[in-house]
């Protein structure tokens, strides 16, 4: 039931798949990771579902997120999909945050189907 | 009869114990009370529901069993003693606030977003994202009446199905509701045997939710896809749809959006509605007579909820992440913030008691209900919660379109 991926989202794929900054910062703390965790479930959960099953926008199940590049995602959260109800987070996660979030959308993800 | 103390729980749970030992069905006994000061708390992490009681302040019950209610919204039967409860997972239930029961429960689709009881209570609708359309239901039985899916045609002549928000109910025993994606409104007449479908299409991008006047007159649809509202006068559908507020923006860029205002009952005080700004920290106040922008009101954050004090002295106004920690007052006489109130974090949902004396605040991530004083502004108590999002109290079971 995965919509294809049009074009829009696979232009910003390749231009956001240029590696972002290298992670020389230190690893986020427990705490941060624990509202990133938040976060994820409760407010990107406003429109994806508590359980990423969907709502306003799509659902986020592990295969979606792997058509993605880890980079890729992350820069997608960052910068929000132009011409749709999804924001760019630039303004409230670092890039490091992004991955953090990607790396858990691809590997932590509940919604195994 | 055993009687009931107004500690529900504990004796309910001996009735139940009693029956199941006399070999009788366990039906709960329900206390001799009125509803009228009754209301239930959704817990969002915990897929439960708690009814409270606004006149002793305090949760009555748990009601638990009720799938996932991450974005979920109440509606009240017209007796107001059930709750029909429409969540995530396209589950209605219905639940009596009396015993605590979930007497009926369906999975209705994959995805619904809330729904609404017909003027005649014989009926609930329910707005689905997935597949997107509207299902009818008996309201005593939650036999499904009728389907009506939300289908409309896109740029390339191809029929597609929409996500339904804003569904609302209107006299005449009619539903009204948008198409997110097709940006058109549909009204639904049930008054007959089978629907009639009457679409309003065109009204404007991506509608995101509405919300109908408490006359039943004017249905108002929030366009997440440009500036502005559309309007439907129900007295005059022939008139078609009219966009109000057409710019209320002035150009100015937007910021990243990151959550859907609501737009829930009307929020007129005086001649004035009071309506959130998308993308932007203001409250918008226009004339509900010619639908004129006549303020813009700088808040905290991006609005949420505006609601209006029953008595429409106040607004009190909760906010988008990050800035969702506080609540802000505004004075509908003097158009200012008069206090910043600071229930806790994560505040998701404002509830009003019939006569506006208390103020319920849900603060998710504080896993509490902060009670307010609306006149004095201080809190009264607050109740443990865990995870708290939608508050509804059930003289909404007599109102159009709550």
């Amino acid at each position: 039931m995965l919509p294809p991926l049009n074009l829009r989202f696979a232009l910003l794929v390749m231009v956001c798949a240029l590696p972002l900054v290298a992670q020389a910062e230190t690893p986020l703390s427990a705490e941060r990771e624990a509202e990133l965790e938040t976060l994820l479930y409760q407010d990107c959960g406003s429109c994806h579902g508590m359980t990423l099953r969907g709502g306003l926008g799509p659902e986020l199940p592990r295969s979606r997120m792997n058509a993605y590049s880890q980079d890729g995602l992350a820069a997608l959260i960052l910068h929000g999909v132009e011409g749709t109800a999804m924001p760019g987070w630039e303004g409230l996660l670092t890039e490091q945050e992004a991955l953090w979030l990607a790396d858990h959308l691809q590997n932590d993800n509940p919604l195994d189907e | 009869m055993p009687t009931i103390s107004p500690a529900l729980r504990k004796p309910l749970a001996a009735v139940s114990l009693l029956a199941l030992l006399a070999g009788c069905q366990a039906t709960p006994t329900a206390e001799l009370r009125g509803t009228g000061d009754l209301g239930v708390v959704v817990e969002r992490a915990t897929g439960s529901l708690a009814v409270v009681d606004t006149s002793e302040r305090r949760i009555l019950d748990r009601v638990e069993g009720l799938g996932d209610l991450s974005h979920a919204s109440v509606k009240f039967s017209r007796d107001a003693r059930y709750a029909f409860v429409f969540g995530r997972d396209g589950g209605l239930s219905r639940v009596d606030l009396l015993t605590g029961e979930i007497t009926h429960r369906v999975i209705q689709s994959g995805n619904s977003i809330g729904g609404a009881v017909s003027q005649d209570g014989s009926q609930v609708a329910v707005a689905n994202y997935e597949p997107g359309g509207v299902k009818i239901f008996d309201s005593e039985t939650l036999e499904e009446v009728a389907d009506i899916p939300a289908t409309w045609t896109d740029e390339n002549g191809e029929e597609q199905r929409s996500k339904v928000v804003g569904l609302v109910d209107a006299p005449g025993n009619r539903f009204v509701y948008s198409l997110f994606e097709a940006g058109e409104i549909h009204l639904v007449d049930m008054h007959g045997d089978t629907p009639e479908v009457t679409r309003f299409p065109d009204i404007g991008k991506e509608p995101y939710d509405a919300l109908i006047g408490p006359n039943g007159r004017y249905y108002i649809a929030g366009l997440f896809g440009e500036d502005g509202l559309a309007m439907l006068d129900l007295w005059h559908p022939e008139q078609g749809v009219q966009r109000i507020l057409p710019d209320y923006g002035r150009g100015e860029e937007r910021l990243p959006v990151y959550k859907m205002p609501h737009l829930e009952g009307w929020t007129l005080a005086g001649d004035e509605a009071w309506l959130p700004a998308v993308g932007r920290h203001e409250v918008l106040v226009a004339d509900s007579d010619d639908w004129s922008l006549v303020d813009r009101i700088p808040v905290h954050g991006q609005p949420i909820f505006v609601m209006r004090r029953p008595d429409e002295r106040q607004i009190w106004v909760n906010f988008a992440h990050p800035d969702n920690d506080v609540v802000q007052v505004i004075d509908t006489e003097s158009r200012e913030v008069v206090a910043t109130l600071t229930p806790g974090e994560a505040v998701l949902h404002m509830e009003f008691t019939p006569k506006g004396e208390q103020a319920w605040v849900s603060a998710r991530d504080s896993d509490r209900v902060v009670v307010y004083d609306t006149r004095t502004l201080e809190e009264i108590t607050s109740l443990d919660s865990e995870s708290p999002s939608g508050i509804f109290f059930t003289d909404r079971a007599h109102r159009i379109g709550l």
